[in-house]
């Protein structure tokens, strides 16, 4: 053991963080839009991480079969198809359940539960009970290593890839377009900008689609990391309700810090004590913090 | 007599002595002991719902993470029943006999120090209420006085629930981990699993239910309960009136996490384990879904409908298990879209109109007998029919308006 | 065709010449014909032996029927793993029924769903054992579920066959152990490790539960005071985690010449995923599990544990006749896509070993059943020859195969003996 194979796995260890870092965040952002624009909480996003995770695998079983030379160039297209699917999912929710509900904010919080169970089942009866996980491009299995001794997993690589791109692209969005106007609009004030004409109803239709949309690219990036089952929804949520309530719920910015601070911890505890008790630890600061600031890190301005 | 029969509808004696005579009669004779103990188990999360319709139908405030207070008020129950069921000749196999079985799993070799005090009964008794309480107090103080609510509290709560569920997890040596604590026996030598103590149990439970109804039901009808609905509406003109929103509200939460301590450690003592899976968030979502089918305003109706979730449970996980996920579904779907009031609004709006216009009707007939009695019932029927009867279906705040002015 | 006058003569008649629990239909036609219990139609034996004898208990039967219990999750998230064990259960009480059931009853299930509920779990048992009055009931996976329903089998005096590989530290006098223990398990494995694989230094990981906790410490003492090697790491990760990074990196830092893993559930697919997206692959690290069987197999996906080694009693590559014709009725009854892993097939004895001890009891009566079980021999078990132990346990050899990128298991050893069953081992606590 000397002095560059302690250099590579400090640079190795300082990847781990980053991209469940990446992770994190892209498990979270989706929610974050959702109860940021909307004030509503939406139990099903796992299940919506799940519809990514499933078009994921599905496709890769769809190439395997017809289209053996697709393999390499699959990955992409099926993550833009999740994004599809789960975003077309979001807006017939939105459509026949959430606007009856917006006056009734911790109702949504029950009747998406609701179809979160409903979702669950859906994916036993159709797909099967059994967890799957689809076949990866060679591109994206095991480690890209420039130095011996130093391995960066490529899956990692493309998490973080896709996150950064995510990240911005809603950013982006949401400071430079008409989308992001009305919807900064409709945040400050509903009903001033109703009365110059943005069509809110609409402004939050597209919203919550895009939630689950990115909720559905979150799921097909996971692929990359675990296995999908019927329930993997709630297992996936957990986390990012803790993000997201860390980070202060209404805030994007709160919930890339939080993201970032969640993972850095765990990352960094998981290497020097064991597993369990570093989960706990973290888990612990979290509570600690949010006794001290129950809002979250960022919280919005506006009082409720 | 006309005082008794304002006591009665005051407190809405009458759907409690229904209630009792259900649960004390009824039930009893009609169910083997096998059933009567199963409905004994979901009367335990009556408790939950009972409080869950304080604090969110009435407090406006919903926690998602009440299974934390049962399963603490469990715990505290159970780690009582397990060191009495771990004495050291039932556990003369382990390498440290007279520790809990899990205890010995895990290497530990001698009781923790936290341990000691749950070999009093005394002292578990009042752990059952106080711990939750205590950590009610803690969550609810830190959160109402900077007047985080709604949905945002509703996460928390539930953030809560999870972080405690991976501490009682990882923490197995301690407190069982994944497995729980099982295999409760005896408490002070009594069998707790022969017929005869299940019996008991169960009235047990039934006489502290009906009597947490009963306490509810006194304070609502106060000057607490009017505030609470007052907060809910309207809580900036509460505070402005000089009342202190926080202080109400961390009661109202601390009472309904001590209510659910009771119902945990009457679930460890029929069913004679506990285990994290209460504790969790599937389980504090569910009995919110109880409250919110039996009516998210009224504490019977609570216990109604977590007796009917609950038995539609078992039966449609007998019969056709794919189907109950999409029967649960429909279930919460269709309690928040169609019945926000729950079983006891559809009472409330179809049942009691109905039999008002019934009565009336009577009245008038007798009104064409006695002309001048029958304009005054008349006229004493009317408003109340009116006060009653109104609009489809109850949103929370016409609802709560009509019960506040009933109080 | 005549019969002996006492039941039990001819029962132990029939297991000696020919151990009645033959799975296969063809082979008892050709080689069993002279067996009393075919050629005598149901009904007629079940004269033989009449409720009120065989039952003294008020268990479920009637003249030719009698119920038994199956408790698994067919929902949740072990549903993942029970579906093989309900399957090959099912598959047994099939084959048995077909030929001719048990002392001329057949066999009728009742199904309930512990939903990966510990609590459901418990309160399925109650209803199977009061409301059912079930002879037997096959079932349970996780050591929470078993630890649930144990209280109440011993309660009401039930009894219960166990299908899963477990921690040991358990002997119930209602309960029938079908997997192996964790030193059965364990310590052939390692003892391959060394000597085979020349391993000195040695990782432990494993999901933070019993199971793998209890199964660690055995490793680890027996690494130390044993087979005097070294343990250069001991780690345990919360059920349902998928964050390996900074693991990949100690193990790194670490460099064991042997990582020894008990991960289970979703955390088994990112375990292996990890592994090999931090370059630890098969061709580089000796890797053995006790948690992959050809069912999670299919999840964690072959090209991500090829190369690494699993620790099992049966694979369902096993090359001998009994298991051929296990795995071609599998296959026939739940599709040619359907895989058998080492569960599925402890599972697949329970009816067998049940039937074999109520026939030698010449009762269905549990306290008889228990009493006549210890001593039971299964010639016609796919894994091969099993025998069951007084504890309660099986007898059965250990083997180490290596995972193909396939995702199918290569056997590479074998222990030349049954090894005894021993749930409390001595020296190891």
């Amino acid at each position: 053991m000397n002095f560059s194979d302690l250099l590579n796995i400090g640079l190795m260890q300082g990847f781990a963080g980053l991209s469940l870092f990446a992770v994190l965040l892209l498990m979270g952002l989706g929610l974050a839009i959702i109860f940021g624009q909307m004030g509503v909480i939406n139990m099903a996003h796992g299940e919506f991480m799940a519809i990514g995770a499933y078009t994921i695998y599905l496709g890769s079983q769809l190439t395997e079969q017809y289209a053996p030379s697709l393999m390499p160039v699959y990955f992409p297209l099926a993550v833009i198809l999740a994004f599809c699917f789960a975003f077309a999912g979001g807006w017939l929710i939105e459509w026949s359940l959430i606007r009856h509900l917006y006056k009734r904010p911790l109702d949504t919080l029950l009747a998406t539960w609701g179809i979160s169970l409903a979702m669950q089942q859906c994916f036993r009866t159709f797909i099967g009970p059994k967890e799957v996980s689809p076949t990866l491009p060679d591109w994206l299995l095991g480690s890209w290593a420039p130095v011996s001794g130093l391995d960066i997993p490529r899956n990692g690589m493309f998490v973080l890839a896709l996150t950064a791109v995510v990240t911005c692209g809603v950013l982006l969005a949401l400071s430079k377009s008409r989308w992001g106007l009305r919807v900064r609009a409709t945040v400050s004030n509903r009903v001033m900008a109703n009365a110059t004409g943005i069509d809110t109803r609409k402004t939050d239709r597209l919203t919550f689609a895009i939630g689950c949309g990115i909720a559905g690219v979150a799921g097909a990036a996971f692929t990359t990391i675990g296995s999908t089952g019927p329930t993997s929804g709630q297992l996936y949520i957990v986390d990012s309700f803790l993000v997201v309530t860390f980070g202060g719920a209404a805030s994007l910015l709160g919930t890339v810090v939080s993201a970032f601070g969640i993972a850095q911890t765990q990352s960094l505890a998981e290497f020097f004590m064991p597993g369990s008790m570093a989960k706990m630890l973290t888990l612990t600061l979290i509570v600690v913090i949010l006794m001290m600031r129950p809002q979250g890190l960022f919280a919005s301005k506006v009082r409720r | 007599m006309t005082a008794l029969r304002d006591l009665i509808k005051r407190y809405q004696l009458a759907s409690v002595l229904v209630l009792t005579l259900l649960l004390a009669v009824v039930l009893p004779l009609t169910l083997d002991i096998f059933r009567l103990n199963l409905v004994g188990k979901y009367l335990t999360y009556a408790f939950v719902a009972v409080g869950l319709v304080m604090v969110w139908g009435y407090g406006g405030v919903l926690s998602l993470g009440q299974g934390v207070f049962f399963g603490l008020g469990g715990y505290a129950m159970a780690m009582f029943l397990k060191l009495e069921a771990s004495d050291p000749i039932t556990t003369k196999i382990q390498s440290t006999p007279g520790i809990p079985d899990f205890m010995d799993w895990n290497q530990l070799t001698a009781l923790p120090l936290f341990w000691e005090p749950f070999k009093s009964l005394p002292f578990t008794l009042i752990a059952v209420i106080a711990v939750p309480t205590l950590l009610a107090w803690i969550i609810s103080y830190a959160m109402f006085k900077r007047r985080v609510g709604g949905v945002y509290f509703a996460i928390i709560t539930q953030a809560v629930a999870l972080i405690l569920t991976v501490l009682i997890i990882g923490q197995q040596g301690y407190t069982g981990g994944v497995n729980g604590m099982t295999d409760l026996k005896t408490m002070l030598g009594w069998d707790t699993r022969t017929n005869g103590a299940k019996y008991i149990l169960y009235y047990v439970c039934v006489a502290l239910l009906i009597g947490s109804i009963l306490l509810c039901r006194w304070i609502q009808t106060g000057k607490a309960g009017t505030l609470l609905l007052a907060m809910r509406d309207k809580e900036d003109r509460v505070r402005f009136s000089g009342y202190d929103v926080a202080n109400f509200r961390v009661f109202t939460f601390c009472l309904t996490a001590a209510l659910s301590g009771i119902g945990g450690a009457l679930f460890s003592l029929q069913v004679g384990f506990m285990s994290p899976s209460f504790v969790g968030i599937v389980p504090s979502i569910e009995m919110v879904i109880f409250a919110a089918v039996g009516g998210r305003m009224s504490l019977v109706g609570a216990v109604y409908g977590t007796l009917l979730v609950n038995a539609g449970k078992t039966f449609f996980s007998e019969s056709f298990p794919d189907l109950w996920l999409f029967l649960m579904a429909a279930l919460f779907i269709g309690v928040t879209m169609a019945f926000p009031m729950g079983l006891a609004g559809l009472w409330q709006d179809h049942v009691v109109p109905w039999w008002a216009k019934r009565r009336s009707e009577m009245r008038k007939d007798k009104a064409a007998a006695a002309r001048r009695a029958a304009e005054d019932d008349a006229s004493g029927a009317a408003p109340e029919a009116a006060a009653k009867a109104p609009r489809a279906a109850g949103t929370p705040e016409r609802l709560g308006d009509v019960a506040g002015q009933r109080a | 065709m005549s019969q002996p006058e006492n039941p039990h003569d001819r029962l132990k008649g029939v297991s000696d010449s020919a151990d009645a629990p033959s799975p296969f239909r063809r082979r008892i036609l050709q080689g069993l014909s002279a067996m009393p219990i075919l050629a005598v139609p149901g009904i007629s034996l079940a004269q033989k032996f009449p409720t009120a004898k065989v039952n003294t208990t008020k268990l479920a039967m009637t003249e030719t029927e009698v119920t038994v219990g199956q408790l698994h999750s067919s929902t949740g998230t072990m549903a993942i793993s029970e579906t093989g064990s309900i399957q090959a259960e099912q598959l047994a009480i099939d084959q048995i029924n077909a030929m001719g059931g048990i002392l001329g009853r057949k066999i009728k299930v009742i199904k309930e769903d512990g939903a990966s509920d510990w609590p459901t779990f418990a309160e399925k048992s109650k209803k199977l054992l009061i409301n059912d009055r079930c002879a037997t009931v096959f079932g349970c996976w996780t050591s929470a579920s078993r630890k649930a329903v144990l209280p109440v089998f011993e309660k009401e005096n039930g009894l219960l066959y166990y299908p899963t590989f477990y921690e040991g530290l358990e002997q119930s006098k209602n309960v029938f152990y079908t997997g192996q223990e964790a030193t059965q398990q364990i310590l052939y494995g390692l003892d391959w490790a060394k000597n085979e694989k020349k391993a000195k230094s040695f990782f432990l990981i494993g999901s933070d539960y019993i199971w793998p906790r209890t199964s660690m410490k055995i490793a680890r003492k027996h690494i130390e005071n044993f087979q005097k090697g070294k343990v250069v790491g001991e780690e345990y990760y919360p059920l349902g985690s998928t964050n390996f990074g900074s693991l990949m990196n100690k193990i790194k830092l670490q460099k064991p010449d042997c990582i020894f893993a008990a991960v289970v559930g979703g955390s088994n697919v990112a375990f292996y995923k990890a592994l090999k997206a931090a370059g630890i692959t098969g061709n580089k690290q000796l890797l053995l599990t006790l948690s992959v069987t050809e069912d999670e197999m299919t999840g964690v996906g072959g090209e991500n544990f090829a190369g690494f080694y699993s620790s099992m009693k049966y694979f369902q590559s096993l090359d001998n006749d009994n298991n051929k014709k296990f795995v071609a009725a599998f296959k026939a009854k739940y599709g040619p896509k359907s895989v058998i892993g080492d569960v599925t097939q402890a599972a697949y004895l329970g009816p067998w070993l049940w039937k074999a001890a109520v026939e030698r009891a010449g009762s269905f009566d549990v306290d008889k059943v228990v009493a006549a079980s210890p001593g039971i021999e299964l010639k016609q078990a796919p894994e091969g020859y099993v025998k069951l132990d007084a504890n309660h346990h099986l007898w059965s050899k250990s083997r180490i195969a290596m995972g193909q990128p396939d995702a199918t298991f290569k056997v590479v050893a074998e222990s030349p003996q049954l090894i005894k069953p021993d749930p409390f081992p001595k020296g190891y606590q």
